[in-house]
């Protein structure tokens, strides 16, 4: 057997990859969103952007376009996480970490029974946002849709960093996670700045479900959960605590589980996971604070 | 103080004894089934609280845990020849094994990070088991009623103990319960202890455990293989319970969150209130499921309990159950008091 290497169908499996890690890294921005501001991952991250997705659905099937159903659905999202935030999350403000973590876990029960319940049982399919047909670069085909997606997902993260980067709100956020004591006796409202985060993360999450949705061609409301799945691993191997680690850890993870899978036939589809989450814990193992993360030292 | 809490805790103990002892006279079997699912949910919360509640490590992977304790008994009593009730303790200590194992990255990695290096185990577990099907079973799983009937106890109708004739449902309470609360016993003897004083330190802080002399990548790794026991015993009484039955979705992930949701909603550090939440995580879903059993609807009930649980019960079931008790241990402090 010739080690023909096929350079095109490597290319062509890479951006496919960045695609899904694409949609990985935007929920995993979301995931470190929350834990910068409370130090607790989101459990429910995932199934609140099955969520925004099924909204966005129900408002193709009344006649508006993917674009126009994006728009609203982030935006709702948007709204939709400020008032969760302040519904349960509030509540167990300044508790035990582990605590606020069994509320997110609560939440993940009730945002997937919701929306078995509302939206019944059979898989939907949602109209495709980019056109499907191929484009040819240097002899390799790629498809628009995947590059489209690469490409919104890199967007919404980049408006996040200039939001967070050149807006006073966004420095008052930055502030607010990184010392809220001080962040308050300066003025700032600190428990409305985790709300908000909660918020952007809701949109982000509503991006991310509305990209994975139609590549799927059918989904149920449980799509989101390998995806979750891999948002936290990408985020944890890129360092919990750095959006642009997650973005990279993400993107990583998504080329590489999709070359393993095509590559590694022992793999598999079943173990596919199970391999991921083994090659993070090794790198973990290697650099306990992930590849972009800051070790943790505390004053004793 | 501390006297009249040790009363007030064997008060409690003899109390949950006798309330063992004679429930099977006023349940249904299927009732009592149930309870027995319950009891396998108490062992390993039980564990999950020694590793979670006084180490202060979080562990999403203990359904795995369960589920090498259960194909433990399952591969032992269908392809090896074991009676099945004998393989218990086998099941708790390969698991236990599995535990170190586990908490080998412990010793380098905390938090989210250890948290993340559980839930890898815990997703991978079902994977692992469809893929090396040839000790496993594969996705068909193991079923000992068909495969060693004559070694598994109960399968074959009632059960003779002590020349007394047990329905299987109340025998499988009995056996599990009874194990229980011997764990349970065997728990608050560790915890109170020097092996618990070192848990605890670790919890509080690891510097300042390390710096008095505590071994903390030894008492890291203990407090997961304890675990790992407790879990294994849960696991492998689970197998019993579910007819005699195992496969890779029994032990499904969701099987670690709901263990950890025992453990929260029952109230960490306490050992009563594994109990409760072990009935919480037993008998909440199928309550759900009669309020109503439109498509979705039990989940929405299930997650909403567990929210409310936990913004209104800082300290958990348990928390609660210890308010309730209060005027009692109150009393005899006071009477310890005046004894004296």
């Amino acid at each position: 057997m010739a080690l023909a290497v096929d350079w095109a169908g490597v290319a062509q499996q890479i951006v496919a990859g960045l695609s899904s890690g694409g949609t990985y890294a935007t929920l995993a921005v979301a995931l470190v969103l929350i834990y910068r501001a409370t130090g607790v991952i989101n459990f429910a991250q995932g199934e609140l952007a099955m969520f925004s997705t099924f909204v966005a659905w129900t408002l193709t099937q009344h006649g508006l376009s993917y674009w126009s159903a994006f728009a609203v659905t982030v935006a709702a999202s948007f709204a939709g996480g400020i008032a969760l935030e302040r519904a349960v999350i509030r509540p167990v403000e300044g508790r035990p970490v582990l605590t606020i973590a069994i509320v997110t876990i609560g939440l993940f029960f009730v945002a997937n029974g919701a929306a078995f319940w509302i939206w019944s049982p059979e898989v939907k399919s949602m109209p495709n946002a980019f056109s499907t047909r191929p484009i040819q670069v240097a002899g390799v085909a790629f498809s628009i849709s995947d590059l489209g997606i690469i490409g919104v997902s890199l967007l919404a993260v980049l408006l996040l960093w200039l939001f967070f980067r050149f807006t006073k709100v966004g420095l008052a956020m930055r502030a607010a996670a990184l010392n809220p004591e001080s962040s308050r006796l300066t003025g700032i409202r600190v428990t409305w700045t985790i709300a908000l985060g909660w918020g952007l993360a809701a949109a982000l999450g509503a991006v991310a479900g509305l990209m994975a949705a139609p590549p799927l061609g059918s989904f149920d409301q449980n799509f989101m959960q390998p995806i979750l799945l891999y948002a936290f691993a990408g985020a944890v191997l890129g360092g919990i605590d750095s959006a642009l680690g997650a973005v990279i850890g993400s993107l990583a993870l998504g080329v590489f589980l999709n070359l393993l899978g095509t590559y590694v036939s022992w793999i598999g589809t079943d173990l596919r996971q199970a391999a991921a989450l083994g090659v993070i814990l090794v790198v973990l193992l290697v650099k306990p604070s992930g590849l972009l993360g800051t070790g943790i030292v505390r004053r004793v | 103080m501390k006297r009249a809490r040790t009363t007030a805790g064997v008060l409690v103990a003899a109390a949950a004894v006798a309330l063992v002892l004679v429930l099977p006279h006023w349940l249904s079997d299927a009732r009592a089934a149930e309870l027995a699912r319950a009891g396998c949910f108490f062992i390993a919360i039980l564990g999950l609280n020694l590793l979670t509640g006084y180490t202060g490590q979080i562990s999403l992977g203990h359904g795995a845990l369960m589920a090498v304790g259960a194909y433990t008994t399952a591969i032992l009593t269908a392809d090896h020849g074991f009676r099945d009730l004998w393989t218990i303790p086998l099941a708790g200590l390969v698991a236990m094994a599995a535990g170190f194992l586990l908490g080998l990255p412990a010793i380098r990695l905390s938090g989210l990070y250890l948290a993340l290096a559980t839930f890898a185990f815990g997703v991978a577990m079902p994977a692992l088991l469809k893929k090396f099907s040839g000790l496993t079973g594969g996705s068909a799983g193991i079923n000992l009623f068909d495969k060693a009937l004559n070694r598994s106890t109960g399968a074959l109708g009632s059960v003779h103990v002590l020349g007394r004739t047990v329905a299987t449902n109340d025998f499988l309470y009995y056996l599990t319960w009874g194990i229980g609360l011997l764990l349970a016993g065997a728990a608050w003897l560790l915890v109170r202890g020097r092996v618990g004083r070192a848990f605890r330190a670790l919890r509080d802080s690891e510097v300042a455990a390390a710096s008095s002399g505590v071994n903390t990548a030894f008492y890291k790794t203990l407090a997961f293989g304890i675990s790992g026991f407790y879990a294994g015993v849960g696991g492998s009484l689970f197998v019993l319970v579910s007819n005699w039955f195992v496969s890779p979705s029994t032990f499904l992930f969701d099987k670690s969150l709901l263990l950890v949701v025992g453990a929260v909603v029952g109230g960490l550090g306490s050992l009563a209130g594994m109990a409760l939440g072990a009935l919480f995580i037993q008998f909440m879903p199928s309550w759900a499921d009669k309020l109503s059993s439109a498509p979705g609807a039990p989940s929405v009930f299930f997650g909403a309990a567990i929210v409310l649980v936990t913004i209104l019960l800082p300290t958990g079931l348990g928390g609660l159950l210890a308010k309730l008790a209060e005027p009692l241990t109150r009393r005899l402090y006071t009477r310890s008091q005046e004894g004296q």
